[in-house]
C-alpha cells in the first residue's frame, strides 16, 4: 500500500491564491488540517481530465467542480438520451437531445463559477490521447469499453499521468488509482481484454442507477486524496464493490515486471489501435458461425411484412424473462444461455427469426442454431428496438 | 471447505449462486471442481486449450494467485478464491 505523501507530489503553483469568495466557499474545506489553506491551494492549482461525461463521469465531474478542482477537462461526443437519466445524474430531463458537454458545463458553472472548465467535443483516440493527457495532472476514467480502457490506461503510463479507474457492472463495481510510478497499470492486472462479446456491456446487462454514483465518489476521492497528498491511496489495492450484499473488499494488486507497458521490458512504448487490440482477441473463441459471415438477417419491416402475409415466421426471442415483461412480439421465449439445452423445443423445419434487445444476443442463438444445424434461421437486424422504433412506435423502447 | 466467489457477470453460469462450495486442496482441484458442477462456467474461464482467460484473475483471499504458486496454491480451510474478471462500464 503507498503512502500519498510517498507518491509525486502534484505541483501547487503559488500563483493559485485563493480570493475572499473562495475562503468563504471552500470555508468546510479550510478548517480541516488535511486541508487548509495549502491543500485547497493544490486542488485550484490542480488539472483533472475526466474521459466521459456519463455514469460515472457525472458524480466525479459534480465532486471535482464543487471541491474546488481549479482546472477540470472533459472529454466526451456523446448526446443526452433519455435512458442516461436513470444514473447520468449531470443530465436532466430538459437536456435530452443535447451535447453531454453543454449539459454537463451549464451544471458545473452553476455549482462553482470558479472552475476553468475545458471541454473536448471528441472521441479519445490513439491519435489525439497524449496531447489531451499532457496538459493534466490526472486522469479519473469513466469511459464503458475495453479498447478505451486499455487506451486510457496506456496513455496514462506514457505520459506519466497517475489513471484514477473505476468501472461497474449490474451491483458490482470496481476501483483503483493506476500507473503511478510506484504502483501497477490496468494491464498489470489484466493483460488482455475479454473476447468481444463475452462480458455484456452495461447497455446488454443492465446498471444499478446508483452504482456509478457509489464508485464514481470513490473515483473523486482518490482524485482529491492524490491532489491533496493525504491518506491511503488505492495504488496497489483493486476494491471491489458489491452494492446487492453491500460489501466492501478489497484485493492485492502488484507490478508485473512483464507488464509490456510498464514493466522491465516493454514492447508498447507508443499507442497502438485499440479496437483492433480488443476485437483480435476474440476471434479465436467467437462462435464459428458469426465469424463466417453469413449471418442471415432479416429487417423489421421484412418481418412485419411477412407476418402481414400471414407466413409461417416462428419468432424466438433470446432476451431474459424480465426483459419480455417490458415488451415482446409473442415470441418464444428462451434466453440466449438456456438455448443449448432448451434447443429440442424448437422446429428445424419452420422459418425462425431470433430476436433480442439490440440484435448482439440474437445474433450469437443465430450462430448457435446454424453450428446446429438450422437451415432457415435469421437474426432480426436491430432487435425488439428497432422494431419499437420502426414498425409499432406505441411500444416502449428500453 | 474453500469458498469460491462468483461475480454477477458470470452468475448466469452457476445456476445464479454468488458462492460456491469446493472441496480441495489448492486452487486448481477449486477450480476443477467448480466447472464440473457448473459446465457452463467452463468456457468462460477456459480457452480451448485449457488454459485459464487472461482476462480472468483468481485471488486466494486478498493475494494474486499469480503472485502465490498460481493453480499449485494450496488452500486451507475457510480460504476465500474469488474470480475477478475485467469489467468495463461507466457510462
Amino acid at each position: 500500500m503507498a503512502t500519498l505523501s510517498e507518491l509525486k507530489p502534484i505541483d501547487a503553483k503559488s500563483e493559485a491564491v485563493l480570493s475572499n469568495d473562495e475562503i468563504l466557499r471552500y470555508s468546510r474545506h479550510l478548517i480541516m488540517p488535511e486541508v487548509g489553506m495549502a491543500g485547497q491551494q493544490k486542488l485550484k492549482a490542480a488539472k483533472v481530465l475526466c474521459i466521459g461525461a456519463g455514469g460515472l463521469g457525472s458524480p466525479l465531474a459534480l465532486y471535482l467542480t464543487a471541491a474546488g478542482v481549479g482546472t477540470l477537462g472533459i472529454v466526451d461526443f456523446d448526446v443526452v438520451d433519455y435512458t442516461n437519466l436513470q444514473r447520468q445524474i449531470i443530465h436532466s430531463t430538459a437536456d435530452v437531445g443535447r451535447k453531454k458537454l453543454d449539459s454537463a458545463a451549464d451544471k458545473l458553472k452553476a455549482i462553482n463559477p470558479f472552475v476553468n472548465l475545458r471541454t473536448f467535443d471528441t472521441k479519445l483516440t490513439s491519435a489525439n490521447a497524449l496531447d489531451l493527457f499532457r496538459d493534466f495532472d490526472i486522469v479519473a476514467d469513466g469511459t464503458d469499453n475495453f479498447p478505451t480502457r486499455y487506451l486510457v490506461n496506456d496513455a496514462c503510463v506514457l505520459t506519466g499521468k497517475p489513471n484514477v479507474y473505476g468501472s461497474i457492472f449490474r451491483f458490482e463495481g470496481q476501483a483503483s488509482v493506476f500507473a503511478t510510478e510506484e504502483g501497477p497499470c490496468y494491464r498489470c492486472l489484466y493483460p488482455e481484454p475479454p473476447p468481444p462479446g463475452l462480458v455484456p456491456s452495461c447497455a446488454e446487462g443492465g446498471v444499478l442507477g446508483i452504482l456509478p454514483g457509489l464508485v464514481g465518489v470513490i473515483q473523486a476521492t482518490e482524485t482529491i486524496k492524490l491532489i491533496l497528498g493525504q491518506g491511503d491511496s488505492l495504488v496497489g489495492r483493486l476494491l471491489l464493490v458489491d452494492a446487492l450484499g453491500m460489501k466492501f473488499r478489497e484485493l492485492k494488486l502488484r507490478k508485473n515486471p512483464d507488464c509490456p507497458v510498464c514493466g522491465t521490458h516493454r514492447t508498447i512504448t507508443k499507442l497502438i489501435d485499440y479496437d483492433q487490440f480488443c476485437g483480435i482477441r476474440g476471434v479465436e473463441s467467437a462462435p464459428q458461425g458469426a465469424t463466417e459471415g453469413k449471418m442471415a438477417e432479416i429487417s423489421v419491416e421484412e418481418l412485419k411484412k411477412k407476418l402481414d402475409n400471414k407466413e409461417d415466421i416462428f419468432i424466438l426471442d433470446v432476451r431474459e424473462p424480465h426483459e419480455y415483461q417490458i415488451c415482446n412480439l409473442n415470441g418464444h421465449l428462451i434466453p440466449l444461455n438456456d438455448l443449448p439445452k432448451r434447443v429440442g423445443e424448437l422446429d428445424s423445419s419452420r422459418e425462425i427469426v431470433a430476436h433480442c434487445k439490440m440484435g448482439g444476443r440474437s445474433a450469437k442463438a443465430v450462430a448457435f442454431l446454424q453450428q446446429s444445424g438450422f437451415k432457415k434461421v435469421s437474426n432480426l437486424t436491430g432487435g425488439i428496438n428497432a422494431w419499437a422504433e420502426r414498425v409499432d412506435p406505441k411500444m416502449p423502447k428500453y | 471447505m474453500p469458498q469460491i466467489q462468483i461475480p454477477s457477470p458470470l452468475r448466469q453460469y452457476s445456476g445464479k449462486q454468488a458462492s460456491v462450495e469446493v472441496p480441495a486442496k489448492t486452487v486448481g482441484e477449486a477450480l476443477d471442481g467448480l466447472v464440473s458442477q457448473h459446465p457452463e462456467l467452463k468456457r468462460h474461464l477456459y480457452t480451448d486449450e485449457g488454459k485459464l482467460r487472461a482476462f480472468v484473475n483468481v485471488y486466494v483471499n486478498d493475494e494474486d494467485m499469480r503472485y502465490l504458486q498460481k493453480e499449485a496454491t494450496k488452500l486451507q480451510d475457510g480460504d476465500t478464491i474469488s474470480i475477478v474478471p475485467s469489467i468495463a462500464g461507466g457510462y
